[in-house]
């Protein structure tokens, strides 16, 4: 993949290209990610996963297993303590897509659903264990079909106007369906669980994109008080939205090592990747555009319908970016759930806006090729003034810019509209674009600085680094507001014990920590500036805090480095080890009453090269302009829109979960059968960032950066493949027999 | 994954003798060579190769590229595959291997695969490696989950009833080409298999993949003499540019001296049972003029006695495409 970026770099400044403090770890090995834990006596669990996709367990012998070499012992409904249900969640506190604990009871609703644990001193010998465990079943008919219909009823997701009455009287109109596959998250790190139970207490280390969380459902399910459960992410191998809430392994693990009295490790296989630890369900979407001659949108109709699994009602929220994105007087937008015998899906990368937005943008360009306009043109025509879902002015929306500023970068000007009427070495080019936008906001965020007597200070707080650079930045924010350099600032992240942070979801880690960090870095040195002034033998005796400043460590009157006295100094005379600061800040997301429509906006273009004489598509580059505020880090932050775009061009040609129809199972569970993009694949990708600063936000005018990448590369993309083909793919992904 | 014992073999009759009474050396085997392991533990992890006894057979000195007195050259069966994609002779004389070699799995796996290793490459097949499935190339008699089910990958061509599972392989379709031979070291002594009887179609007995019995082991294979003028060249076509099976490949070697056909041999890939070699292709060739109507009718006899599967069908036309340039490369009609 060839990179260029059109944003100047200048390292070591917030909004330059400061490399990961955590690189040196990562690149060396030495980062503990879970299953890298190990301790002392630790066995292995291994789950038998249920060979039905839906029916009963009849019976379960795990008498050979039992005897295998190694085997501590064969767990499962009856024979261990049961697990409880946690309580609804409230706000984002509890969540979990999952419900059901396993073995609640006998019955199984999806292929690969936990039925029992074998527990061995390795992993090879509980995973044969686990293969001689005897299941019988007594299997009903189950449904995997990938047509959806809706289970239950249709609900409003937004409205205004008339707009079936004003689709009817359009000039032009565009009438089609678009479909999106399941998806597999498949980060590389699989899923884990150590769990290591002292006295009643349990420390789980966890592949977690949310601790808090994470200790907030597990202390339920267990039955023990909440101060008994400590969770541990330090390092994630990605996750991808797959890793935000519990899924039944963990739970399995740690009831295995309460039961066994033994720390335990489970790590879920590839292949249970694809059963029972999420995925984002395949969505059917009706997408019904009116437009009057000019092509102005004179009405806008969506109807979803997302799978969900038989217990639990997960939506894919494919209305997350309809209502706002475009001005119409008249939008209707309705969706629904269509029950299968799948896993429950969850968040992943973008969810509801990603698959959204290809049928969405698809659309426009459909309407654009009606109306025999430019895309962009028409999406110019129909920029809103102000969210007309809510009537609130947005926060920062420069979508237009993106556009064009993304137009002039790629050398759109010089398309011509004819399918297939560009050509270069033989090879017939698609340019094609599309607009995204993703949500934008804070959680609730609390944070501790402490600045020790060594002249160092530490920051804490309880959220987690999922390979986004959470670790530097919040290294960065520190040293910015205390003067510290950056190789005298520990973060620390990923723990219970931390103050509690926010989930790492949605890309809204980086916007809601910061104004926490700040504020308890601000009030840390007011702090230490205050213990200046008061120590035995002070120099600063008598003088205001506020003459004061902390440059490079060294506590001194203000413009004045001659007066300077260490940290050390400064602490000593005061008899104090360290001083510290927490500080929280409050949410925007979910919040009531917000007077700000808060969004951040992009826009993608991409070309295809297309060869007929052997039907060979590749995605040959893509320029994404986002506008998200200020960027904190150009340097991971254009990693993240690389990589987003990366899986983008996976979405739209490659990726697709497989059930077998007949057996109930995801049939291509494993990296060879269930593609995703190589580097071979991976086109030229030049990434703009607007950096508009949004101080609705927060102090800094940071909106997150990270799913926006992904949201409507695929439309980019099938957009191009039309114009290069005259074929239309509206069933991710593109394949080869789409094309012949 | 079960126990197993492993052994080294430090010689080639040492190696005979540790097989040789193994139950059988198909699907099921209970004494495997392992070389580069690359297909082998995949197998063992997913339960379904359960041998309990390996041989490595890495230090039988298998590991040597030599020409042969004929101008041809000898290939050990454990030379690793990015060794004979890279051989200065290979890449002269025998582009299509290299090639071909190349178009597959990635540098880790081709830094590790073998010559003999590859020739035994097993399916991919998604219903062959779950155990929870019926599948008579992995069980005999349990039933063809594939026929019914997700066949997209699978082949068009020597089908049977029992079995549609494809040869992944891309160096045997090169191999196919090239009419390598294969040279096999069991209990009675040496012999030579042409590469064309070396595979056997599914039939009734898909879980027989090869002609190879208990004691049998790859020593090398051979390959002629490069024929003068030729130009050799292979094409993969799949749904990614790298790491990824073939949905059709194509290895033609050609002589199109003076503008006709005179000398033609192609083989192709990810549509058939076994390597699939073009024999009636090759014939309505020889001899024709270099031409797109040559080639196009080429392309349709090639692929005239296809039985697509529900999911496969567009095999059929993109097998076509793929050979037809394939040859266009070859004459140089077109360019890679």
């Amino acid at each position: 993949m060839k990179r260029t970026s059109s944003n100047p770099v200048a390292p070591n400044v917030l909004g330059g290209g400061l490399p990961r403090i955590d690189g040196p770890l990562k690149v060396s090995g030495t980062a503990t990610y879970t299953s890298d834990v190990n301790l002392p006596g630790m066995l292995y669990a291994v789950p038998v996963c249920a060979t039905i996709a839906s029916g009963k367990v009849t019976s379960i012998d795990a008498t050979a297993a039992r005897n295998m070499p190694g085997v501590k012992a064969v767990y499962y409904r009856g024979n261990i303590k049961p697990f409880f249900r946690a309580a609804p969640p409230k706000g984002f506190s509890g969540m979990l897509d999952e419900k059901r604990p396993p073995f609640e009871d006998d019955m199984v609703h999806y292929w690969g659903q936990y039925v029992a644990v074998a527990v061995a001193r390795t992993f090879e010998q509980a995973t044969a264990a686990a293969h001689a465990v005897k299941v019988t079943y007594s299997a009903d008919s189950h449904d995997v079909d990938p047509n959806l219909s809706v289970s239950g009823k249709m609900t409003e997701k937004s409205k205004r106007g008339d707009a079936e009455s004003a689709f009817a009287a359009a000039a032009l109109k565009v009438d089609q369906n678009y479909v999106t596959p399941t998806e597999t998250h498949n980060p590389i790190e699989l899923h884990a669980t150590v769990a290591d139970w002292h006295d009643g207490k349990v420390t789980l280390y966890e592949t977690s994109q949310a601790v808090v969380n994470h200790r907030e459902v597990l202390y339920q399910m267990l039955g023990v008080p909440k101060s008994n459960v400590r969770v541990i992410s330090h390092f994630l191998g990605s996750g991808f939205g797959g890793k935000l809430w519990p899924w039944t392994h963990s739970i399995l693990a740690a009831g295995a090592a309460r039961e066994v009295g033994a720390p335990v490790k489970l790590v879920v296989t590839r292949k249970a990747m694809f059963q029972a630890v999420g995925h984002r369900p395949r969505t059917q979407q009706r997408i019904r555009l009116g437009a009057d001659a000019s092509g102005k949108l004179v009405s806008l109709q969506q109807d979803f319908l997302n799978h969900t699994s038989i217990l639990d009602d997960y939506e894919e929220d494919c209305s997350e970016a309809t209502p706002f994105l475009y001005s119409t007087a008249n939008l209707k937008v309705m969706g629904g759930l269509s029950r299968k015998n799948v896993g429950t899906p969850t968040a992943m990368r973008g969810p509801g806006a990603v698959p959204g937005l290809f049928a969405l943008e698809s659309a426009m360009d459909e309407l654009a090729v009606a109306l025999k306009m430019d895309p962009v043109e028409l999406r110019k025509r129909n920029e809103p003034t102000l969210d007309e879902s809510n009537g609130k002015p947005f926060s920062s929306r420069h979508l237009q810019e993106c556009i064009s500023t993304g137009a002039q970068k790629f050398g759109w000007a010089s398309r011509t509209p004819d399918v297939g009427s560009m050509t270069r070495d033989g090879l017939v080019l698609g340019w094609g674009m599309a607009a995204c936008t993703w949500i934008a906001g804070r959680f609730p965020a609390e944070a501790t600085v402490i600045l020790k007597r060594d002249g160092t200070a530490v920051v804490e707080t309880g959220t987690q680094d999922i390979g986004t650079g959470t670790y530097t930045v919040l290294a960065l924010v520190a040293s910015e507001a205390t003067g510290i350099p950056l190789d005298r600032i520990e973060v620390r992240l990923g723990d219970t014990i931390l103050p509690p942070g926010p989930i790492s979801g949605g890309s809204l880690v980086t916007g809601s920590v910061i104004p926490a960090v700040t504020d308890a870095a601000k009030g840390a040195m007011k702090s230490l500036l205050t213990a200046a002034t008061k120590g035995a033998n002070t120099p600063f005796k008598g003088v205001s805090p506020d003459e004061l400043e902390l440059v490079n460590g060294r506590v001194q009157r203000r413009g004045s480095p001659a007066s300077g006295a260490s940290v050390r100094d400064v602490l000593s005379r005061a008899n104090m080890n360290d001083v510290h600061h927490t500080a929280s800040s409050g949410p925007t997301f979910g919040a009531e009453d917000k007077e700000h429509s808060l969004h951040s906006f992009g826009a993608h273009f991409a070309e295809v090269t297309w060869q007929p004489a052997i039907a060979r598509l590749r995605v040959s580059r893509v320029v994404t302009v986002i506008d998200a505020g200020r960027i904190l880090n150009l340097k991971p932050a254009r990693n993240q829109i690389e990589g987003a775009v990366v899986m983008g061009v996976g979405m739209a040609l490659l990726e697709e979960t497989t059930y077998d129809k007949r057996y109930g199972a995801p049939i291509n569970a494993n990296l060879a059968d269930y593609m995703v993009c190589t580097n071979a694949d991976a086109p030229t990708i030049d990434v703009t960032f607007l950096d508009h600063p949004d101080l609705l936000i927060n102090p800094m005018g940071a909106r997150g950066v990270g799913e926006i990448g992904l949201a409507g590369t695929a439309a980019a993309i099938t957009n191009a493949v039309y114009h290069a083909t005259g074929i239309r793919v509206r069933e991710l992904p593109v394949k080869i027999e789409h094309l012949l | 994954m079960e126990l197993f014992q492993l052994n080294r073999a430090t010689s080639i009759p040492q190696a005979v003798e540790l097989s040789r009474h193994a139950k059988t050396a198909q699907q099921g085997a209970d004494v495997r060579f392992i070389a580069g392991g690359t297909t082998i533990l995949d197998l063992m992890k997913l339960d379904v190769e359960r041998p309990t006894c390996l041989i490595d057979i890495n230090h039988l000195g298998l590991d040597r590229i030599e020409a042969t007195p004929d101008g041809g050259l000898r290939i050990g069966a454990s030379v690793r595959n990015a060794d004979l994609a890279h051989h200065a002779t290979v890449m002269r004389d025998y582009r299509v291997l290299s090639e071909a070699l190349l178009a597959g799995a990635s540098p880790q796996l081709r830094n590790m695969a073998t010559t003999g290793g590859n020739l035994l490459q097993r399916t991919r097949c998604m219903y062959f490696r779950d155990t929870a499935m019926a599948c008579n190339k992995r069980e005999p008699g349990s039933g063809c989950s594939a026929i019914d089910g997700e066949n997209r990958a699978l082949a068009i061509l020597g089908t049977s009833a029992q079995c549609i599972a494809t040869n992944p392989s891309d160096m045997n379709v090169a191999l196919a080409a090239l009419e390598a031979v294969v040279h096999v070291r069991g209990h009675a002594g040496e012999r030579t298999v042409p590469f064309h009887d070396f595979h056997l179609l599914p039939g009734d007995t898909p879980n027989r993949e090869t002609i190879l019995e208990p004691g049998d082991l790859i020593t090398h294979v051979t390959l002629a003499a490069p024929h003068r003028g030729a130009t050799s060249t292979y094409l993969k076509l799949r749904d990614r540019a790298s790491y990824e099976f073939a949905l059709a490949s194509a290895a033609v070697i050609v002589d199109a001296s003076g503008g006709r056909f005179n000398h033609v041999r192609i083989a192709m890939g990810g549509i058939g049972t076994k390597p699939w070699r073009m024999l009636d292709a090759e014939r309505a060739l020889a001899g024709a003029p270099v031409s797109e109507q040559s080639i196009m009718n080429a392309a349709t006899v090639a692929l005239r006695d296809a039985t697509p599967q529900s999911r496969n069908g567009f095999k059929v036309e993109l097998a076509k495409r793929c050979l037809a340039q394939t040859l266009r490369i070859a004459t140089g009609m077109a360019h890679a």
